[in-house]
């Protein structure tokens, strides 16, 4: 099986579908998870985040072109590899960053770290670190939506990995036969934590060989070309939003670094790593605005913009309060409390 | 006043909450056209229609995520998983993420729904369709875990739970579904977290819940002609756990029997004799007694599911033995 990354070309003369303006957003967005992402490896490094933490460096074109593509109201269902789909959305960097430093102004106040988060107001609805479980759970908000005629869609990012745990099968089948709302986009970034993908599933493309199964079109796409990524993600979100039910996505990207916290991954083969970070989503489209026509110091006005949020961030973050014991015992029910008896 | 079988009493429950809130669906495996594998649900799909009442494929973990989901974006599911042995196969959505979600979210969500399963033994299914699990919901913090043990008590008990803000564990003792009790018309009102006493004697209290509750009281009536006058006391809500009755029912008599169906180890009744223990030692006349199915998975044949459940003549014995020692 080929592992070669589907072909890009940075500054051809394509005409590309999306606008300008959104097309700037995309890389803005690029930039602010790529930049808030290194941010968060120094602070690990400097065991300021604690546990875990697993990153989307190499990924974030996936994240750019669906928060760009998607609608306030939408809801996205993400995994532990969360920031970059939770900044996506346009929760701010400050209570992110404060989440995986286990501060008192932490996006859940501490309580759920860098693998779990929420941010309802902005509709990210959480981030799961059960693999696969948020497949069933999207297609319920889906089914809502449905309901309520509200005409949000659901979308649900996940791995590779993914798609051999049962949770992604009934999802697919349940969401096929009510025309959910959703849109399921495996991030095929070729390995599960340690292992690739290719030495354990039984088809070539792990997500988009299944789609057949569950009468699904499929979708296979350059998930580090964010205008290829837009192009197929406001198809499948339209098609939600017109009531022709969900989509299966497999977007093909690579992650730069380890699976999590510190991992070196060694596991993968020295040609293959330098031949996907030679096709690193940000040059390249940075490349391909330009000759498209967009200035560069319009780009490096974004660029500086972006360094001195995350540094402010980071100062947000550093300033939080440690969490106090009122937390400890809050919110288990809905009253706010935690009590199990009279 | 109607005379309704318990099995009746499910579907007249949940009919009465889809009738008030529109936000009430119904989802599970084979409960729309069929109406339920034990008829629990029949009508619901003729008077609400196909888009509130949903048959699913068997697909344990999509049915819950999908209740989970829908919860917290506004509806109020009430799924079900047909036998409760099979939550073990979507136990995850349970758990963790049902469960969890509110808390590690710092209460940003909340999930008003309730999974309603068939709970227990006495049908002689075999091990994998006769656990009673109530102690497995139980152990999971974030969970309410609700059993009821007669027809008004499924009517009060499923409204209370389908308006609770938060999740419930609806467990149906499925040996009570043909059993039948008066529930007067219209709304039935209850709380969780409320447990009844059904019967005062000052000698003894037995506490019990769903299949065990009718034989704790028959094996009263049974010792109240022997000289010993129980107290019965039907727990109805695991948590929120009415400790406050219980402790008094309990110290009242000085002598506490739980009766329960599941097995053994870490049944429902450990964590009540513990709280005893800890609160009120000194109003005890003699050790707790515990009168569980035996640490085993249940057998199929009549003969053998009979020995291993307690019974009235077992939970009379019993009680009459701890109270001559
Ligand atoms: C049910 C379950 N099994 C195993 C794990 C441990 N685990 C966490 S991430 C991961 C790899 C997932 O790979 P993939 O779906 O490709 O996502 P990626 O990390 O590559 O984004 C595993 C095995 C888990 N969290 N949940
Ligand atoms: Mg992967």
């Amino acid at each position: 099986m080929s592992t070669a990354p589907p072909s890009t070309q940075a500054g051809t003369s394509e005409v590309h579908t999306t606008d300008r303006d959104t097309r700037v957003a995309m890389y803005r967005l690029l930039v602010e998870l790529r930049y808030f992402e290194k941010r968060a490896y120094d602070l690990f490094l400097q065991n300021l985040v604690k546990g875990t933490s697993h990153l989307s460096l190499g990924q974030e074109a996936i994240a750019a072109a669906f928060g760009a593509a998607m609608r306030p109201g939408d809801h996205t269902f993400a995994t532990y590899r969360g920031h970059a789909h939770t900044l996506a959305r346009g929760v701010p960097m400050g209570p992110v960053l404060a989440e995986l430093l286990g501060r008192e102004n932490g996006l859940m106040a501490g309580k759920g770290g860098s693998m779990h988060l929420t941010s309802v107001e902005h509709g990210m609805m959480g981030s799961y670190a059960i693999i696969g479980a948020h497949l069933p759970i999207a297609c319920g908000s889906a089914w809502s939506a449905q309901y309520r005629g509200t005409g949000a869609v659901s979308v649900a990012f996940f791995g590779d990995g993914t798609t051999n745990i049962g949770a992604f099968h009934e999802a697919l089948n349940f969401a096929k036969i009510w025309d959910l709302p959703v849109v399921f986009v495996c991030e095929n970034n070729l390995y599960m934590e340690y292992t690739a993908i290719k030495d354990v599933t039984a088809v070539e493309h792990p997500a988009a060989d299944r789609a057949a199964a569950y009468g699904l079109e499929k979708i296979i796409v350059d998930g580090n070309d964010p205008d290829a990524m837009h192009t197929v993600a406001t198809a499948a979100l339209d098609r939600a939003r017109a009531g022709a039910g969900p989509s299966l996505i497999e977007a093909k990207t690579y992650r730069h670094g380890g699976h999590s916290r510190a991992d070196p991954a060694k596991y993968r083969p020295d040609a293959e790593v330098q031949e996907w970070l030679a096709r690193d989503p940000l040059p390249m489209y940075r490349a391909r605005l330009i000759a498209d026509g967009v200035g560069e110091d319009e780009l490096v006005a974004i660029e500086g913009a972006t360094a001195q949020a995350v540094d402010e961030a980071t100062e947000f973050a550093k300033a939080g309060a440690t969490p106090g014991e009122d937390l400890l015992l809050k919110d288990v029910w809905s009253d706010g409390g935690w009590t199990w008896r009279n | 006043m109607a005379e309704l079988s318990y099995r009746e009493a499910i579907a007249r429950g949940i009919a009465q909450e889809m009738r008030r809130d529109e936000n009430v669906v119904f989802l599970g495996e084979d409960v729309a056209a069929a109406g339920g594998v034990f008829k629990g649900t029949v009508g619901l799909l003729e008077e609400f229609g196909p888009k509130r009442v949903r048959d699913t494929p068997i697909s344990e973990q999509a049915i819950l995520g999908a209740a989970m989901g829908a919860a917290m974006t506004g509806l109020r599911p009430v799924a079900e998983i047909m036998f409760s042995d099979f939550f073990a196969v979507c136990w995850d959505i349970v758990v963790n993420e049902i469960a969890k979600s509110r808390y590690m979210t710092n209460g940003q969500v909340s999930f008003p729904l309730v999974i309603r399963s068939g709970n227990g033994g006495g049908l002689r299914f075999g091990a994998q369709h006769s656990q009673s699990v109530e102690s497995w919901a139980m152990a999971v913090p974030g969970l309410k875990v609700v059993v009821p043990s007669s027809p008004v008590d499924v009517v009060g008990l499923l409204a209370a739970s389908i308006r609770d803000p938060d999740p419930v564990i609806f467990l149906e003792a499925k040996a009570l579904y043909p059993t039948k009790g008066e529930v007067p018309e219209g709304d039935v009102p209850d709380e969780l977290g409320r447990a009844k006493v059904l019967r005062r004697g000052d000698d003894a209290t037995l506490v019990a819940i769903g299949s065990m509750v009718p034989r704790a009281m028959k094996a009263a009536e049974q010792l109240a002609t022997t000289g010993i006058d129980c107290t019965v006391v039907d727990v109805r809500s695991l948590v929120p756990l009415d400790t406050q009755t219980l402790l008094e029912e309990i110290s009242r008599t000085g002598r506490l029997f739980t009766v329960e169906e599941n097995p053994r180890l870490c049944g429902w009744g450990g964590e009540l004799v513990s709280i005893v223990g800890e609160e009120i030692f000194y109003d005890l006349d003699g050790a707790p007694v515990r009168i569980t199915t035996p640490h085993i998975p249940l057998p199929a044949a009549d003969a053998l599911e009979d020995m291993a459940i307690p019974s009235v003549e077992r939970i009379a014995e019993r009680v009459q033995k701890a109270m001559q020692e």
